[in-house]
């Protein structure tokens, strides 16, 4: 085997002197030491930061869908680390107009504070959504119209969107660029391969694509990458009296769960020996036994 | 019920130090799969509260006995059908590591879901029916994990209470596989009889198996080891982007496999330009010091303002890949037309984007098949080995050497269609690295932008003599001037009274008028302005080069003028003096045109006015991003 000496590594080399030298060797130009080993949040982090680069680099007019929740702040921070601070696409809302008020004054703040480009759009009226849906499934179509009206109001071609494998059982078949037809459909029947990190970037015209940074994190995970960040959070996640939101939707259609967890540390014993399924307060999954189900085929996140 | 995870490891507040391997479950459809792995769940007791109860009566609902399956498979025409369509992901955890569980659908037709799940895997599960034994899909699973690199993989003998838990059928099929297995290149970790339906050799091993010794599955998986960091192997961190956020310039990338630190000194391939790193950018708190391993998504800055793109690898100097124009790979094939020789391919490996075109297929054959049948395409669902051959110069290592950037994907409209490991590389014929400091603009593209209201293209306009390239060249010229752009008129004969002086009509020398051509407009083009090329350019081969050059700011418009009327028009009085046998070489007449099979847009000219056909051109340039219709968010386009 050949080693190099310094002269030849900096002037160039022969081809017939391109030989691969030994890892062992120490070799001018390159710096000594072990570079600090990776837990299992830098991995989470560093996959995260990779996948937002690339729908940044891939597609033309992109947004990151902001819910204010738990799931969502994790990825505007995981954004600000992509690109050095700044979060070069907007933000956006789709809003209810029936979020807890906790939830209107935290994007106030924090919009500012983190220099978003916050775009915020209503949904339209429930009454022009089909009224034989059960309650919350209503509730929850009239955000994925409220969405599809932003889409096409803006033309984005990418929508980065939060949603984790561990959430639900339909979100953990998902793709981590997923294609949507015009109608912002989802055709779980016919999902392109996607493999070693290349993704399929190129939606038809009129179709966008749903990009999702954080879904193989885990609740878990986010609460800990939380902690370690120092990412503020809404204060309705901590228990009060006895009881906190796990995960925050409509004022109307979530429930808190009972709790004693009133830090992020408590919140990580919590998960640790709970068993209860994360949405447990949201009605809408409980509806009917494909609720959600149909709910994701039509569009909905 | 059995709990195999003790209370006391539990309580760890943070709940992520715990070491985390990623296991696929594959096989053929129905033997087994989504059982195995809700009795895993039941029996490590990671079911949610709730859980059991719904599956029975999900269960009950349709009349069926009790069904493990149905927790995975959560879609309804999963339900309705019984089959697995895609992959998911579930959680568990052993006594000493936290495990995701893959499960990947067994049917032929989601061979690419199954691809998807297993790729993303550290070990592998093989599960095979007692009863039925090895099958088709059990060999084409077993090799795709191969090529997909899984190398632990435990094979589950299931259903072993069809064949009254008999050790000689066990045997039998143990020895089957793990030939098969062993064949390839992979080894088998464990082989184990269970019955996942009812528990046996699950968690415990129960009287029905007390011939059998070895580990139940979640010892098996327990005995897994997480894949190992890459931080061993010489750098490579393909550029994902180039970020001017502010006033410094911040090359952004995932290192795929070694490690970097500030004061390295680098070479950007396949340029290979040098360079020092000058700092390691991060956000909250920069620079950051020491070295930064693989699996790191790092920024860096540089001590030169070199040229470097998306898609270039940054390396050490003296460990650097090879730029290649020619790659042989392993590739198996998920589209539903075969891969043929001939065929235009656009191949990602790493953040390049390329064009390319299979040059041969040898060695086509379904893996599942004993006997495979070699023939000139690559089916769907079939393995083979390829030449490709780049329209641009990439860097690649062997999948030996670098098992990150050895390997790359194949899309076919905008899909990934197919996907392989690169066996060699043929190293190019630049002496590496070379210390030309190219100096770059001091305005940043989006400056432009923001001034022209477009970005930079290369309009390439082809066709015969006297189609009115040159005549739409000028019109489209003045027109972009007007609106404030600008355009920038490359005439192929202009050039050719200087530039190319040298150059005469041969094939070979044509091809380099091209080359050189469209060299000088991806410069103009680079720097924010349109550059407006007409040149007769008859070669689809050389035009397919200028297009790798400019790459995605080529537009190919074909002036597709009927020959007739071009004589007729004669402009130049070319054709009449090639009738008369005085012009040698001349396009139309003597030589033959190639006309384009796909371009951006095809105008004739002896059917539109000419401000139609600007107006034409004009709506593509819009429509294809290059002219905007409003002031653009600036940062977007950075």
């Amino acid at each position: 085997m050949h080693i190099l000496n310094n002269d030849q590594a900096v002037h160039g080399l022969r081809d017939s002197a391109r030989i691969v030298a030994p890892v062992t060797q120490q070799i001018p130009g390159r710096t000594p030491g072990k570079p600090p080993s990776m837990d299992h949040l830098d991995e989470l982090e560093a996959q995260s930061i990779y996948i937002l680069r690339e729908a940044f680099a891939r597609l033309k007019k992109l947004a990151l869908l902001w819910s204010l929740g738990k799931d969502s702040n994790v990825m505007i921070w995981l954004a600000r680390k992509a690109f050095f601070g700044r979060v070069p696409f907007p933000a956006l809302h789709v809003d209810t107009g029936k979020k807890f008020p906790e939830m209107y004054a935290f994007r106030d703040q924090y919009a500012k504070e983190w220099g978003l480009d916050l775009k915020v759009d209503y949904c339209p009226p429930i009454e022009t959504i089909d009224p034989t849906l059960p309650p919350a499934a209503r509730s929850a179509a009239r955000k994925t119209e409220g969405l599809k009206l932003a889409l096409s109001k803006y033309g984005f071609d990418g929508l980065i969107a939060g949603i984790r494998r561990d959430e639900e059982a339909t979100r953990a078949k998902e793709r981590v660029f997923s294609p949507r037809g015009t109608e912002g459909g989802w055709d779980v029947r016919d999902q392109p391969p996607e493999f070693w990190d290349q993704f399929n970037a190129s939606p038809p015209p009129g179709a966008h694509l749903r990009i999702h940074p954080i879904l193989h994190w885990t609740e878990a995970d986010i609460w800990a990458y939380t902690q370690r960040e120092n990412i503020p959070i809404i204060p309705l996640y901590l228990a009060k009296d006895g009881k906190r939101y796990r995960s925050l939707g409509d004022a109307d259609i979530t429930n808190p769960v009972s709790s004693h967890a009133r830090t992020i540390e408590e919140i990580l014993i919590e998960l640790e020996s709970t068993k209860e399924p994360e949405r447990a307060g949201r009605a809408l999954d409980h509806e009917t036994e494909d609720a959600f189900e149909r709910l994701r085929v039509a569009g909905y996140l | 019920m059995n709990m195999i995870v003790p209370q006391t490891t539990l309580a760890t507040p943070n709940g992520t130090t715990r070491p985390q391997v990623r296991i696929v479950i594959v096989g053929h459809v129905d033997h087994g799969k989504s059982t195995l792995v809700g009795r895993l769940l039941h029996e490590t007791g990671s079911l949610p509260d709730g859980k059991l109860e719904m599956l029975k009566a999900v269960s009950a609902r349709r009349g069926m006995p009790f069904e493990w399956s149905f927790l995975l498979d959560a879609l309804q025409t999963e339900r309705d059908q019984g089959i697995t369509i895609d992959t998911t992901q579930i959680r568990f955890r052993t006594q000493s590591r936290d495990v995701v569980l893959i499960d990947a659908p067994g049917h032929a037709e989601f061979l690419r879901n199954m691809i998807t799940g297993a790729s993303q895997a550290d070990g592998a599960v093989l599960i095979i029916d007692a009863l039925e034994g090895v099958r088709d899909q059990t060999r084409r699973h077993g090799y795709l994990l191969h090529l997909l690199g899984v190398k632990q993989v435990a094979i589950v003998v299931n259903k072993m209470d069809r064949v009254d838990f008999s050790a000689t059928r066990f045997n039998e099929i143990s020895d089957e596989i793990s030939a098969h297995l062993i064949e390839l290149g992979v080894t088998p970790t464990a082989v184990i009889p269970i019955s996942a339906r009812d528990g046996d050799g699950v968690a415990e091993r129960t009287p029905n198996i007390s011939w059998y010794s070895g580990p139940t599955v979640v010892e098996a998986l327990d005995a897994l080891t997480p894949a190992r960091a890459l931080d061993e192997l010489t750098l490579r961190l393909p550029v994902q982007a180039i970020y001017k956020f502010d006033d410094r310039r911040i090359v952004a990338g995932r290192i795929e496999s070694g490690s970097l630190t500030t004061g390295d000194e680098i070479v950007i391939m396949p340029a290979g330009k040098i360079a020092k790193i000058k700092s390691v950018e991060s956000w909250p708190s920069t620079p950051v010091s020491g070295p930064q391993g693989a699996g790191r998504s790092v920024g860096i800055t540089l001590d030169r303002e070199l040229f470097i793109e998306r898609g270039d690898v940054i390396a050490h100097v003296d460990t650097a890949p090879r730029d290649t124009r020619r790659l042989r790979a392993r590739i198996f094939w998920l589209h539903d037309a075969p891969l043929k020789e001939g065929a235009s391919i656009l191949l990602r490996l790493g953040t390049r984007e390329a064009r390319a075109t299979v040059v041969a297929i040898e060695k086509a054959v379904d893996p599942g098949e004993l006997e495979g049948v070699a023939t000139k395409a690559i089916a769907r669902n079939h393995v083979g080995e390829i030449d490709i051959s780049l329209a641009q110069p990439l860097a690649a290592d062997t999948y030996n050497d670098n098992p990150r950037t050895g390997r790359l994907v194949i899309e076919v409209n905008g899909r990934i269609a197919g996907g392989g490991l690169v066996l060699s590389v043929l190293a190019g014929q630049r002496a590496v690295p070379v210390d030309i400091v190219p100096v770059e603009s001091a305005l940043r593209p989006d400056e432009r932008s923001a001034r022209y209201h477009h970005g930079g293209a290369v309009v390439w306009l082809t066709g015969l003599p006297g189609s009115g390239k040159s005549t739409l060249a000028k019109a489209l010229e003045r027109r972009l001037f007007d609106n404030g752009g600008s355009p920038i008129l490359l005439d192929g004969d202009t050039l050719r009274a200087g530039l190319n002086n040298d150059l005469g009509f041969s094939a070979k020398d044509r091809t380099e008028n091209i080359r050189r051509l469209a060299e000088v407009a991806t410069h103009l083009a680079r720097n924010g302005h349109i550059a407006i090329v007409a040149a007769v350019s008859p070669s689809l081969h050389d035009r397919a080069a200028a297009r790798g050059i400019a790459d995605t700011l080529f537009r190919e418009i074909y002036v597709a003028t009927p020959a007739e009327i071009c004589e007729e028009r004669d402009p130049k009085g070319h054709y009449a003096k090639a009738r008369a046998g005085t012009l040698q070489g001349f396009t139309g007449i003597i030589n033959d045109y190639q006309p384009p099979t796909s371009v951006e847009l095809t105008i004739d000219t002896s059917q539109l006015a000419i401000n139609e056909a600007t107006d034409a051109t004009e709506r593509m340039l819009s429509q294809t991003g290059i002219i905007f219709d409003e002031i653009v968010d600036l940062a977007a386009n950075i």
